[in-house]
């Protein structure tokens, strides 16, 4: 099958590649780019683990291919910490028990990601809607909905209420 | 083996909660699952799947996949070795070696839509995906049975016509594949004295565990015979000894190297894609990757059993239990070993019964081969023995709480499946349940309350552990269990205890098989008990080590020398300066080498975990949908050794639980076709459908565990089903015995009473 030319910034890097049309977006940082933080669990568009941010905007890496990205910036789990210095959001998680097994913890931290520079102060319906888009089987959410709590505070957001 | 009391000891690291050890790994993306290993030259897998519940395999044609370019190697029935009939004990649902590896690929026959009938091997995934396009399989299609009570009638169609028992004898065809009765006393005569007797029968349908991480495994075979295979499972032991079995390898040929785990919840424990990936990486003499789609997930991997169980209580009108029987059918798919025998030994045991039997049988099916699922066959068990105690107090006028607490399970009480308890924490559970402000909460119209209870195990079985000291005072320990619930932490701080040390000082790593003694599988709810007893032992043994060195320092007799606060001390001089992990590690070339030492031993001793769940609903009376408002869960963890982990088991049970009540279920169409094969048709809950689940933990200690600790992982799935559908009936006066309580159920059953 004949490869495309794509250009894509992922996480700061522009990156140039020849690619097959018919590669998804997560096969291709996952096996091109070797990054396998962006996990994959349903690859029909369901379960969100798989999420990253195109401009910005959350995304089902699986539902996508490779060439649609071309032209355009991509983040990843990989690109939020900087160097050991980790994003608010993942140092929420990791100390609010946000995650047990940890597979679908990257897709939850990239919507959050999403809706806290959107909105550092979102109401808890909105925290839910965004936290409905995706699955986790092992924490029942308590500890996710404690994490986006410290996230938003971390962040200089005020305080939702969900534990109330 | 070690019985040293933590009473009265002051502990700086138990019952505290430290940063998770897998943390940073887990938030950054640096943490490696099982399809996230790659190596030169790679091969990817896939797995050709049968389109029929049952048919015989008249022929498969290779050649023209074969010819495809990029193909490698393709693997059929007949080229994995014939296995004979023989119990395996490494893994946790009863399995046989023979059954086993006919699942992993069929010969002969194909028992269910999604049973593998080949494996190829090519360049890149979308090549080994065309091939499989390309084989021919003749199959003839045979009748097939789904439930039950097709399955056990006269004239049913066999799934297996060559059955052996335990023992390997032939069994007369049927489709029955096991029978098992337990119990104590004459049911049925003290049935006669009751008062009251409640007798129902209710059904369950398949579930998945829904692990987020589908199966995947990379597998190299060397041409000296040397096999390394990556893969996420609930144990690597468990893979290797499965594997090494199907393809006829010595064990020491084999070396599992386990990636982190993205949820198994039991349905890892068994192998599925590993001995396929060893053969065709055998056959192309390239490391071969294998990883499931979804879909495959739900057609090939293991379901919890569907069930049809009916119970019958008997009691006095004052609310003593004078009888229970139980006769529990499992599905066990198309090959035998459901969960029947653990539905059958869970389902009166946390009551206190004179006479009390179960009945089970473990039936064939054309679906897929079922798999442990989290407390394997007891919520299905606690489903139907429960709704029949909340009708029990309805019908006696009894406060639920009041009538389980009077025929509580306690120390010295005959248990149902065999053995006298010992301490266990059943009672103190139920009372903090009626005493928690959610108890007595208002409730609105059209909600209603419901309050179950449940009990898991807590296996023991083999574990082995190291610990070492190193140059710098840290210490390492390896153990032999994948991670699934937080047993880094918790083995890490149970050490750290032992050392009288800070908790980062003990790094936990998850060893190779070749590197730690045999552990069985993650499962069981057994790693922070058993795996955390060898630890224990170890780093006992480890601070024996340490003193002796340090006398030999101080040339002192090792009998003066004691280990507090991390340091060794002369017990009757306080002029000699304690010596550190470090000093001590620093000078260990000159007082004997390298200070390791290594646990192994079959731990005995199982404990209990009993859990009593609260949960409110409101029903939509136009919809039939069914909210959870507000959940409570109460356990007995003995004691916590990271209560935040503790709590997280709790909650992911309940919600779990949940989903089994509420929503989910395997949709099989005549043909026996799954039709719900996809997360967007297979519901399973997400934030928006659940409240914040409470968690509430009782500590009565364990006498078996050094610390006291009870497995907590798989108890808290136990009481979630008759939790909701209890307080679905409060909220609706309506008794359901049929799951999943879905919308049009509930809805149905609504309108037939207005």
């Amino acid at each position: 099958m004949a490869g495309r030319q794509i250009r894509v910034n992922i996480n700061g890097t522009d990156h140039q590649a020849i690619v097959e049309p018919r590669l998804s977006l997560a096969d291709f940082l996952r096996h091109e780019l070797g990054l396998t933080g962006t996990h994959i669990g349903c690859e029909h568009g369901v379960c969100g683990i798989c999420n990253v941010l195109i401009d910005g905007r959350s995304m089902r890496s699986c539902l996508l291919l490779a060439v649609q990205v071309d032209g355009r910036s991509v983040e990843t789990v990989e690109g939020l910490a900087e160097g050991e210095k980790l994003h608010p959001i993942q140092e929420a998680f990791m100390d609010e028990q946000g995650l047990q097994c940890g597979f679908c913890t990257p897709g939850f931290i990239m919507s959050l990601k999403e809706l806290l520079d959107r909105n550092p102060n979102p109401s808890e319906d909105e925290i839910k809607d965004v936290l409905g888009g995706s699955i986790c089987r092992c924490t029942g959410y308590a500890g996710i909905l404690r994490a986006v709590q410290s996230a938003v505070a971390k962040m200089g957001g005020g305080r939702p209420s969900l534990l109330d | 083996m070690s019985e040293k009391s933590t009473e009265g000891r002051p502990l700086k690291w138990v019952g505290t909660r430290p940063v998770r050890p897998d943390g940073v790994e887990k938030v950054t993306g640096r943490a490696r699952y099982g399809a996230d290993f790659a190596r030169p030259d790679m091969l990817w897998g896939h797995v050709l799947r049968s389109p029929h519940a049952h048919a015989r395999i008249r022929r498969i044609d290779v050649r023209r996949a074969l010819e495809l370019d990029g193909v490698k190697a393709i693997v059929t029935g007949d080229d994995l070795p014939e296995i004979a009939s023989e119990q395996a004990f490494v893994g946790e649902e009863p399995t046989d070696y023979r059954m086993l590896s006919q699942n992993v690929l069929a010969r002969g026959k194909v028992g269910y839509v999604g049973h593998a009938v080949a494996a190829v091997a090519a360049t890149t995934s979308a090549v080994a995906e065309e091939a499989l396009r390309l084989i021919e399989v003749d199959y003839e299609i045979l009748p097939h049975v789904l439930d039950v009570l097709s399955a056990t009638a006269d004239d049913a169609p066999l799934v297996h016509d060559d059955l052996c028992d335990r023992k390997g004898v032939k069994k007369n065809p049927s489709n029955i594949a096991n029978e098992i009765e337990m119990g104590h006393g004459d049911p049925e005569a003290a049935f006669t004295n009751a008062d009251v007797v409640v007798d129902r029968s209710f059904t369950t349908q398949a579930v998945h565990q829904g692990y987020i991480e589908p199966h995947a495994c990379l597998a190299e075979a060397g041409p000296d015979g040397q096999v390394t295979i990556w893969c996420s499972s609930q144990g690597q032991f468990m893979v290797r000894g499965y594997t090494a079995k199907l393809l006829g390898l010595d064990l020491a040929q084999v070396r599992v190297v386990p990636a982190e785990i993205g949820g198994g919840f039991g349905g890892k424990t068994t192998v599925y894609l590993e001995p396929l990936a060893v053969a065709l990486s055998q056959r192309s003499g390239r490391p071969v990757k294998m990883v499931m789609s979804r879909e495959e997930v739900f057609r090939a991997t293991g379901p919890a059993s569907a069930t049809r169980i009916r119970v019958k209580i008997g009691a006095t009108k004052e609310g003593q239990f004078l009888a229970g029987e139980a006769w529990l059918d499992y599905e066990a798919g198309a090959f035998p070993g459901s969960s029947v025998a653990a539905g059958s030994m869970t389902i009166f045991a946390p009551y206190a019964f004179e006479h009390a039997r179960s009945h089970g049988r473990d039936i064939l099916v054309n679906k897929p081969k079922s798999a442990a699922y989290r407390a394997p066959g007891a919520p299905m068990a606690a489903f139907a023995v429960e709704s029949v105690v909340d009708d029990l107090a309805r019908q006696l006028e009894i406060d639920p709480i009041d009538l389980r607490l009077q025929n509580a399970a306690r120390e010295g009480v005959q248990s149902s499946f065999g053995p006298r308890y010992k301490r266990i924490g059943f009672v103190e559970t139920l009372q903090a349940a009626q005493e928690h402000p959610h108890y007595d909460a208002p409730l609105q119209p059209n909600q209603g309350r419901g309050v179950a209870a449940g009990m898991w195990f807590n296996a023991g079985l083999q574990s082995s552990a190291a610990v070492m000291v190193n140059a710098d005072g840290s210490v390492s320990v390896i153990s032999g269990n994948p991670d699934i619930g937080g047993s880094r932490a918790s083995l890490a701080m149970m050490a750290a205890e032992e050392f009288g040390i800070e908790y980062e000082k003990v790094g936990v790593r998850i060893g190779d098989t070749a590197s730690v003694g045999y552990n069985d599988v993650t499962g069981g709810s057994r790693v922070t008990l058993a795996t955390g007893k060898m630890v224990v032992e170890a780093s006992q043994e480890v601070i024996s080590q340490l003193c002796e060195r340090a006398a030999k320092v101080w040339d002192v007799d090792v009998k003066r020398v004691h280990w507090a606060d991390g340091k060794a001390k002369v017990l009757d001089d306080e002029a000699i300066e304690p010596l550190g992990l470090a000093e001590i590690a620093t000078g260990a070339a000159r007082t004997g080498g390298p200070i390791q030492a290594i646990a192994s031993g079959s731990v005995r001793g199982v404990g209990m975990s009993f859990g009593v769940h609260l949960c409110d609903v409101e029903v939509d009376p136009e919809t039939g949908k069914v909210d959870v408002i507000r959940y409570t869960a109460f356990q007995d963890a003995g004691r916590a050794i990271h209560p935040s982990y503790v709590e997280g088991q709790i909650q992911g049970g309940a919600a779990q639980g949940i989903g089994w009540a509420l929503n989910e279920e395997y949709v099989f169409d005549d043909s026996g076709r799954l039709e719900n094969s996809g997360f967007l048709d297979y519901r399973m809950p997400v934030a928006s459908d659940l409240p914040m689940i409470d968690a509430v933990i009782i500590e009565v200690p364990n006498p078996d565990h050094p610390y006291g600790v009870r497995g907590v992982g798989e108890a808290p799935i136990v009481p979630p089903i008759p939790a909701v559908v209890n307080a679905l009936r409060a909220a609706t006066g309506v008794c359901f015995s049929d799951l999943p309580v879905s919308p049009p159920r509930v809805l149905e059953a609504l309108d037939a009473v207005s």
